[in-house]
């Protein structure tokens, strides 16, 4: 089993791409692999209850851990996160890249 | 908590692009943990340690230089060093030598310095993990 850390930066009202980076997270964790999906920046965006937030759900019950970056989250006065998402501190991407888990950036 | 060496690689350009506060925040943790991070900047991001860099005021709000405190990036290249040190890491700073010289960018904070692509994929080799952060 591999880890991999998805960090996702784009803003999914703006960029379809977004989209595919959450088919690729959930293709690693349905083949076996653990996979984090960190939100970042305008990627957390999808994590304020909205049409796009269901995907993020879905996401956690297919045993991704989504997780969005608390200080995005604050600077963007979201108060409340979707199901399935949990705040995180930015210590997560040097905790996953000191653990030598694959890291990718979108 | 065992000594880990981080290698990232940064492309955008500064005042431009949220990816840097990212990356910046990501640095800063990892040179707080005492980690040796190596660092190539590429492209935009050469620019980010150039060191003519100056603060300025913000007349539209009525702040001259002080109040308006106005970040660089240089002096957040040069803190990351210093928290690296302060906490027994070192940073390897590189400044990818075409892009400076195209952008003419080629003066440098101390303690970062010019280099190539082959830095980076020596940086690579060497280290336990390897963030790319691209530009959009």
């Amino acid at each position: 089993m591999t880890q991999y850390l998805l960090i996702e930066s784009r803003d999914p009202f703006e960029s379809n791409d977004v989209s595919y980076y959450y088919d690729l997270a959930r293709g690693l964790a349905e083949s076996g692999n653990q996979v984090t999906l960190l939100l970042v920046q305008n990627g957390v965006l999808s994590a304020r209850p909205s049409a796009h937030s269901a995907a993020l759900g879905a996401l956690a019950r297919s045993g991704v851990t989504v997780l969005a970056d608390d200080f995005s989250v604050k600077e963007r006065g979201i108060t409340r996160l979707a199901e399935g998402v949990v705040a995180a501190p930015i210590d997560v991407v040097v905790d996953h890249l000191a653990a030598g888990h694959k890291t990718l950036w979108h | 908590m065992s000594k880990k060496t981080l290698t990232i690689a940064l492309m955008d350009p500064p005042y431009e692009s949220e990816n840097l506060t990212t990356a910046f925040r990501i640095l800063d943790i990892a040179a707080r943990r005492g980690y040796d991070i190596n660092v190539f900047a590429y492209e935009g991001a050469s620019g980010l340690a150039f060191v003519r860099q100056m603060p300025h005021p913000n007349p539209v709000h009525g702040k001259d230089v002080a109040e308006e405190n106005h970040p660089t990036t240089k002096d957040q290249v040069a803190a990351v060093l210093a928290a690296a040190e302060q906490n027994g890491g070192k940073v390897d700073w590189v400044n990818c030598g075409m892009c400076v010289d195209e952008r003419g960018v080629n003066e440098f904070v101390p303690g970062t310095r010019r280099g190539s692509p082959a830095d980076f994929h020596a940086f690579a080799e060497a280290s336990d993990n390897v963030l790319v952060i691209p530009t959009k």
